[in-house]
């Protein structure tokens, strides 16, 4: 309790803040991101350029970022949770209408020279409204069918639009980020079984309205060898790079898939056989492992924290960070339709590495102020 | 509260049974991982450590450009090539330093090259050297192990058989820009080319075809060891022109070295069968880039060699124009083919006088002979009374001063003057710019492409537009059938009353062109002169009396032109000829379309769409 008073205090000072940043936790993000760097520096043939060493300073740029952000009163950051939410509505509209095509979807967005991803910043800001919304909320209230209107058009409103994009991957993504949110807020079992039931009749329908290449990943995914050089490629050739790799791996730089062959996008979303192929299962396993910590530190910032805004904000990027590195993986191995969804702070992509170190500056907020009370 | 610890008793619970399943989840991922790379490993490893499958992009060959009877007009021909992956190489630097002592290779290569390594992805075989000779070839083969990550390929260039005679109706290749490449990722493949201009470029798509893949086998080194797959790309097609070789190059032939162009066209379907412009260019030398020596010299040149003259140059169309001012006159109902007017060899206008251009005046004159004798001021008259708006609603009926239709960029719409276009530059018309807008003089701009088509027209009374493609692929285009084009819009009795004229201009005595008639009498020839003042005449000059202009420098000296069809009673052909600076139509241009149309009809390529057996045999000997 000698902590508790310390936060019913409000005049804390800053240095007393920095001491009570998880130096742990940042010290697992630093090990994550160098095995990025070293993933990148071997996909560019053995040199910094041209991946690699962005890679650093993009991760130097967000660790400052997330730093800032974790010294942010988290009761400040709830108040900010709509208005946020609201601004990244607005921006995947701008982006339907103003955005970059790349690979045939609208997803840039170009501001100040800077590359804008809204559907990532979606993500977060969606987490911050459904804790706003829920953290006051009483066990009988949540029980409240119609309380529950409002947060459910909050998530289906984000989805629609990034559907739209088409970004099915990131769509299917928040989807299940929303659903999660209310799972943790204490929505009733019976509801999600529901909701769960009509899913199958709705892919089917979902699956005739989808983009021409969106339903050749799908059909691709079933039966990768029906078109093996055209959407099949990618996952025939990431199957061969990790089973070349075996169990201990052919040794940093001497990968040979990744150098000689054809894998279109091995620095970013297909970064991870680039690892499994030079370091074999051992170094796969230890870096889904590191992945696991993360996750789990992230959910027991949760645990520990004392305020249901905070519990849920922590819970809620924990697990998009986890939905990130599961459908990723999952993708590299074939296990899932290849969905365009990179590896967090080891693939190259700028836009996406400051949004996942926003949000660890949101968790790290969480934690920093875990015992603070909402007046 | 109570509300409160159950609420946080929930969260707990349901955080730990999702702790729960991420980790269950993860494991699952991690077991088939273990799968893929452990257990089955073996037979992924064996895919790729000995043999590795590399696929390749193989660049479609890109479609000809035919004439009407088959010859080929742009081409391909074999060009072998050393090409060198960066990937595949550990130290360029030393690939580079032995392949210039076995091949010499300038710095401003080696800097190029060192630039496009940069600029594309690893993977992409980047152009070292083109065109190597059969040794050269060899030298790189035996050096091979000295040159790892460098290989010979076979890729085609283009080729213009003859060259500067069609420069401006194919157009040139280029090297695509970084942009063409964003755009269509197969155009980063080395070798490639893409129309910069002319039907190279107005066909681009069609030419450029669809890039196929091979997949090869490759050893541990980036050998090949064989070829696994091969999925042929689409070739580009083949696009078949209206024009014919053999004509064109007869028309170039004698045009001779005049600034100058002429236009064959089929009057029933406006296909364009040649279309001669003088001074050209050398098509091929933008296949590997144009030097900045070559470009200034084009640049300084007065006679402007990539100007296609035909279709970008505008000329005031002068005395041709007059026939758009007979046919605004009657369509109109301001004047009848049996009003005179006399002519004393001058008109007033106010204080302005304008003048014929002969001396004496030719009396008094119906529009017939108005024609015949190309009087100035008969249309001066009739300009004045029909008014600049319907003058030029007629000429772009005839397809002057206005937007053709036809399939070659760069084209000029030329333009014909009306009383809105003077207001809004906010000045009131001057009654003394219709006058001379009925000698085809002043604001008026035409060019030669759209001359010949006001030549067809009339010819025809359908509306004819020009084109050059006759088929794309096997697909026929449509347009070669008269009945594909709508009628004019001119009354019957005005269009026979302007033929009769232009009939008249050539055949019956005293006509201003007696110079173009051709003496088979199947083949009467009707046609008009124009010259078009660069100058202007001042009233010195004129009064000194012994005015030649002639004797001027040449960039002032006016423009000849003539244009023409024939046969006369079943409008077959329509001719235009413009010399630049030639001085007088009837003297520098009506011979050169008289013997361009005597060709032209002999040969008669509208008239067969293949070419005699003998011909055919010949060309297949000598391809």
């Amino acid at each position: 309790m000698r902590e508790g008073r310390i936060w019913r205090d409000t005049s804390f000072d800053l240095g007393a803040k920095v001491w009570q940043v998880s130096w742990i936790y940042v010290l697992l993000l630093c090990a994550l991101a160098s095995i990025g760097y070293a993933a990148l520096y071997s996909a560019a043939g053995g040199a910094p350029e041209p991946y690699a060493s962005r890679h650093v300073l993009r991760f130097a740029t967000g660790l400052v970022l997330m730093i800032g952000i974790a010294l942010v009163d988290i009761r400040f950051i709830a108040r900010l949770s709509w208005p946020s939410y609201l601004v990244a509505l607005a921006l995947l509209v701008a982006v339907m209408r103003f955005g970059h095509t790349g690979k045939g979807a609208q997803r840039w967005l170009e501001l100040g020279g800077l590359q804008l991803q809204p559907s990532e910043l979606m993500k977060i800001t969606l987490v911050l409204a459904l804790s706003s919304w829920f953290h006051r909320a009483s066990w009988e209230r949540i029980g409240n069918p119609l309380f529950l209107i409002p947060p459910v058009i909050a998530v289906l409103l984000p989805v629609g639009l990034i559907v739209k994009e088409p970004n099915l991957g990131t769509a299917v993504i928040t989807a299940i980020l929303g659903g999660a949110m209310f799972f943790a807020a204490g929505v009733r079992w019976w509801k999600f079984v529901l909701i769960a039931l009509p899913v199958p009749f709705a892919a089917q329908l979902a699956y005739n309205h989808l983009h021409d290449y969106q339903r050749a990943r799908i059909d691709t995914f079933f039966n990768p060898e029906s078109d093996p050089l055209g959407s099949g490629y990618n996952i025939i050739q990431s199957k061969i790079a990790l089973g070349s790799g075996g169990m201990w791996g052919k040794g940093f730089l001497q990968g040979t898939q990744g150098h000689l062959d054809f894998l279109p996008e091995k620095q970013t979303d297909f970064i991870f056989t680039t690892i499994g192929e030079e370091f074999g299962f051992v170094g796969g396993a230890a870096l889904m492992a590191l992945l696991g910590l993360i996750v789990l530190g992230g959910m027991l910032i949760a645990l520990r924290c004392r305020n249901q805004y905070g519990r849920l904000v922590a819970f809620g990027i924990a697990t998009n960070f986890f939905l990130y590195v599961a459908v990723n993986i999952a993708m590299v191995m074939g296990a899932i339709p290849v969905g365009g969804v990179p590896l967090p702070l080891v693939s190259h992509g700028g836009s996406a590495m400051i949004m996942v170190m926003v949000g660890f500056g949101l968790l790290m907020s969480v934690h920093v102020h875990r015992d603070v009370e909402f007046s | 509260m109570k509300g409160g610890t159950h609420r946080t008793g929930v969260f707990t619970r349901r955080a730990l049974l999702m702790m729960g399943g991420q980790v269950a989840l993860l494991g699952a991922l991690a077991a088939r991982l273990y799968r893929v790379q452990v257990v089955d490993g073996v037979r992924y490893a064996t895919l790729a450590e000995e043999n590795r499958i590399n696929a390749r992009l193989i660049a479609p060959p890109r479609g000809r450009i035919l004439d009407r009877f088959g010859t080929v007009i742009a081409g391909n021909k074999l060009n072998w090539r050393a090409l060198l992956v960066a990937e595949q190489t550990s130290d360029m630097t030393a690939t580079l330093d032995n392949f210039a002592r076995i091949v010499s290779l300038a710095d401003y290569e080696r800097a190029r090259i060192e630039r496009e390594v940069r600029r594309h992805r690893r993977f992409i075989p980047i152009m070292v050297r083109e065109f190597l000779t059969w040794d050269e070839m060899a030298v790189i083969e035996v050096n091979a192990p000295d040159l790892p990550g460098v290989l010979v390929d076979v890729g085609t260039s283009r080729v213009y058989p003859y060259g500067e005679q069609l420069a401006h109706i194919a157009g040139y290749v280029a090297p695509p820009s970084e942009d063409d490449v964003l755009e269509d990722p197969d155009l980063a493949l080395p070798g490639i080319r893409v129309g910069r201009a002319g039907l190279e470029k107005q066909h681009e798509l069609d030419l450029r075809g669809t890039a196929g893949v091979v997949q090869l086998e490759v050893n541990a080194l980036g050998r090949v060891i064989r070829e696994l797959d091969r999925q042929e790309g689409v070739p580009g097609e083949d696009v078949r022109l209206t024009i014919d070789v053999s004509l064109q190059q007869a028309v170039l032939d004698r045009l001779g070295d005049e600034s100058a162009s002429a236009v064959v066209l089929d009057c029933r379907n406006g296909e364009v069968l040649a279309m001669g412009t003088n001074p050209s260019f050398d098509p091929t030398l933008f296949n590997a880039g144009v030097s900045q020596a070559q470009w200034a010299a084009w640049a300084q040149d007065k006679h402007t060699p990539l100007l296609n003259r035909a279709t970008a140059g505008v000329y005031a169309p002068g005395s041709t124009f007059k026939m758009a001012v007979a046919s605004a006159a009657l369509e109109s109902g301001v004047m009848s083919p049996g009003d005179r007017v006399t002519c004393p060899g001058f008109f007033d206008l106010g204080n302005a006088r304008f003048h014929c251009w002969r001396k004496g005046g030719h009396g008094t004159l119906d529009m017939r002979g108005a024609l015949k004798n190309s009087c100035d001021v008969y249309f001066y008259e009739t300009a004045r009374r029909v008014g600049i708006d319907r003058i030029a609603a007629m000429a772009h009926r005839f397809g002057l001063g206005t937007e053709l239709q036809v399939d070659l960029p760069g084209a000029r719409p030329g333009f014909i003057p009306t009383r809105e276009w003077r207001m809004g530059h906010g000045k009131a018309w001057a009654p003394g710019d219709t006058v001379v807008a009925g000698i085809g003089q002043g604001y008026i701009q035409v060019t030669p492409l759209q001359l010949v088509t006001y030549a067809a027209r009339i010819a025809t009374g359908r509306k004819v537009e020009p084109h050059l493609t006759r088929k794309l692929g096997t697909v026929m285009q449509p347009g070669s059938q008269p009945a594909d084009w709508p009628a004019l819009g001119v009354s019957d009795r005005s269009l026979h009353l302007i033929r009769d004229g232009m009939w008249a201009v050539v055949n019956e005595a005293g006509g201003t062109a007696p110079v173009a008639r051709l003496h088979d009498p199947r083949w009467q020839l009707a046609g008009k002169t124009g010259s078009s003042q660069v100058h202007r005449v001042s009233r010195e000059q004129r009064e000194q009396g012994n005015f030649d202009s002639a004797k001027l420098p040449w960039e002032l000296r006016p423009h000849a032109l003539f244009v023409c069809y024939a046969p006369y009673d079943a409008p077959r052909y329509a001719v235009s000829v413009v010399v630049e600076h030639g001085n007088a139509g009837a003297a520098a241009a009506a011979p050169i379309a008289r013997d361009i149309m005597k060709d032209t009809l002999q040969r008669d390529p509208g008239g067969r769409d293949e070419l005699p057996a003998a011909r055919v045999a010949q060309r297949e000997v000598s391809p």
